[in-house]
């Protein structure tokens, strides 16, 4: 069955909308003598002033690369990141550990790892695929360049950029 | 030549006239130019500031453009140029399909009306005897009427030309709205008429500095600088005030400010009566299809007309550039200025208010104005019309 909600019966000062108007006006007088001595400001002045401090542990910034305890790159150029990547912005180019190093057991690392940052979505299907959790999306937002060659992370920026991760890191947090 | 027979030629009064009304013009439109600068800026701050924000405070001075360090803020002042250099240096694109010729025209019929409006407007009193007028002539107020309407030609012919489908729904809008506000508008006004018996706007503001104030209307024979020092003379004219028919007289005129000034809301498409503009529904309402100076003259047309349509109001029932006390310019040049300056201070707050307005009121749904219009401020003008004429013909003083 139908509801009827009947129109709400308007007492005269409702119907010729001056009472509610002057209220409305002294609601909107309020908010403009405060700002006018500059209280109750919400807006962020931005490149001076950051939300940073509050960013979230699952907040996915820009794709980095990390180095573990030892100073060993994790990433062993297994080259899954680049198949998963929707929009392709990953390439690796692969090379054989020479026999003299030290890590010559793990037999592959990148030569190259490239990421394009005009192409990156930050969807971190990147960091979910990665078997060796190397590749993490850390707090980097504002990622800027001049021209798109610079919008292109190599591998020491991506390096730079990731810093060192000590241990296993949980990585199938829920909200991330 | 002799200088002599150039200040001869020039104080003939026909040349006299012609010479102070072009400079009267020159000066009057570039100010007003400029105050739609202004007016832009203020309500981007004013909305900011209602809303909790800080509004513009970055353009200022680029220092660090001619090499300094750091650039001066200047509170946002900058924003005054850059808004219309954005505009200047924009592309002007014009859609494929759109009847050029109106495309074109529009924007300049929606520009040049509020401009006209401002040549009967007084401005001033007088500076060097030179009155502070444009045009002193006896239709003013029907002059602002008939040409302060012809601006909804230009919104549709807009909507129209535009060959769009939103622009085509703004103009619609507009005419509309037009006869829904237009008549109630002018019958608003009739009162007036018949408390001061003139149409002229110099004339009504002479009557108002007589006897007060339309919208308060408590003093008759003028205060003067002269009347401050004798405090008898003071009381006798603020008792001579009080009389029955001015009380009486006070509300009908009150309800004629009220409708007058709710239909220029209407008249220049402010919220909550901006239906032709309409942004949440319309994407841009009539001038969605416009880009560069086409559409800056649609904006600068929109606020001239909030500058007129002030104007209007402050000449009709507040007293236009008289303020209690103050002598015009007849005493002295200082005065005229004074004058001119109350005349913009008065300008400026009702500017104000309009901003205020639209950053409170949420926007009349398309048949709530008509309604409002047709069967709220048609009847009770009418009724006002007939209030004024019965308390005109039995209160006496």
């Amino acid at each position: 069955m139908a509801i009827v909600v009947n129109r709400p019966k308007l007492t005269l000062a409702e119907k010729c909308y001056l009472p509610s108007i002057v209220a409305g006006l002294a609601i909107t007088w309020k908010h403009l003598k405060r700002a006018l001595f500059n209280k109750g400001i919400v807006t962020m002045q931005y490149p001076e002033e950051k939300w940073d401090a509050n960013m979230p542990d699952w907040y996915r910034g820009a794709p980095t690369l990390v180095t573990d305890e030892h100073g060993k790159d994790r990433c062993v150029a297994c080259q899954l990141c680049e198949f998963i990547c929707p929009p392709r912005a990953i390439t690796i180019k692969p090379m054989e550990i020479p026999d003299n190093d030290k890590w010559r057991k793990v037999e592959k690392r990148p030569e190259e790892f490239d990421i394009d940052m005009t192409r990156c979505i930050y969807c971190g299907l990147c960091e979910e695929v990665c078997p060796e959790q190397a590749i993490y999306l850390r707090k980097d937002y504002s990622i800027t360049g001049l021209n798109r060659s610079e919008m292109v992370h190599n591998k020491e920026t991506l390096y730079k950029l990731g810093g060192v991760m000590n241990g296993l890191v949980f990585k199938w947090n829920e909200l991330k | 030549m002799d200088t002599a027979l150039i200040l001869h030629f020039l104080t003939t009064p026909w040349v006299f006239l012609i010479w102070t009304t072009f400079l009267k013009s020159f000066i009057l439109l570039n100010v007003v130019l400029g105050v739609v600068s202004v007016t832009v800026f203020a309500e981007r701050k004013v909305s900011a500031f209602i809303q909790d924000r800080t509004g513009p405070n970055r353009v200022g001075i680029p220092m660090t453009l001619l090499g300094g360090k750091k650039d001066i803020p200047f509170w946002g002042l900058g924003q005054m140029i850059a808004d219309p250099v954005k505009l200047l240096t924009k592309e002007n694109f014009v859609p494929a399909g759109v009847n050029k010729f109106f495309f074109w025209l529009a924007p300049k019929l929606v520009m040049i009306p509020p401009i006209m409006v401002l040549a009967v407007l007084p401005f001033g009193s007088s500076l060097f005897g030179v009155e502070m007028t444009i045009a002193n002539i006896n239709v003013g107020v029907l002059y602002i009427f008939a040409v302060a309407s012809l601006s909804v030609y230009g919104i549709t012919i807009a909507g129209w030309a535009s060959n769009s489908k939103f622009p085509f729904i703004g103009g619609i809008r507009s005419s509309s709205q037009m006869i829904s506000y237009e008549l109630s508008m002018g019958l608003s006004i009739i009162p007036v008429f018949m408390v001061c018996g003139t149409l002229n706007l110099n004339d009504l503001i002479d009557w108002q500095i007589k006897n007060g104030w339309l919208v308060v209307p408590y003093w008759p024979h003028g205060f003067s600088l002269g009347q401050l020092l004798h405090p008898a003379q003071l009381g006798q004219s603020l008792i001579a005030g009080l009389s029955l028919q001015r009380f009486l007289l006070w509300i009908p005129l009150m309800i004629s400010f009220v409708i007058f000034f709710v239909s220029i809301f209407a008249e220049t498409n402010r919220l909550p009566f901006d239906l032709p503009e309409a942004e949440q529904e319309l994407v841009g309402g009539y001038h969605t299809e416009y880009a560069s100076m086409n559409f800056a003259l649609f904006f600068l047309g929109e606020y001239a007309a909030m500058f007129a349509g002030s104007g209007a109001v402050v000449s009709i029932f507040l007293g236009g550039w008289s303020l209690p006390i103050i002598p015009d310019g007849s005493q002295g040049w200082l005065w005229g200025l004074v004058n001119i300056g109350v005349w913009f201070v008065k300008v400026s707050v009702l500017i104000l208010f309009m901003i205020w307005v639209r950053w409170t009121l949420p926007r009349f749904r398309y048949d709530q104005l008509m309604k409002l219009g047709w069967l709220g401020f048609f009847p009770i003008a009418l009724f006002n019309i007939f209030l004024t004429a019965v308390i005109i013909a039995f209160v006496h003083h």
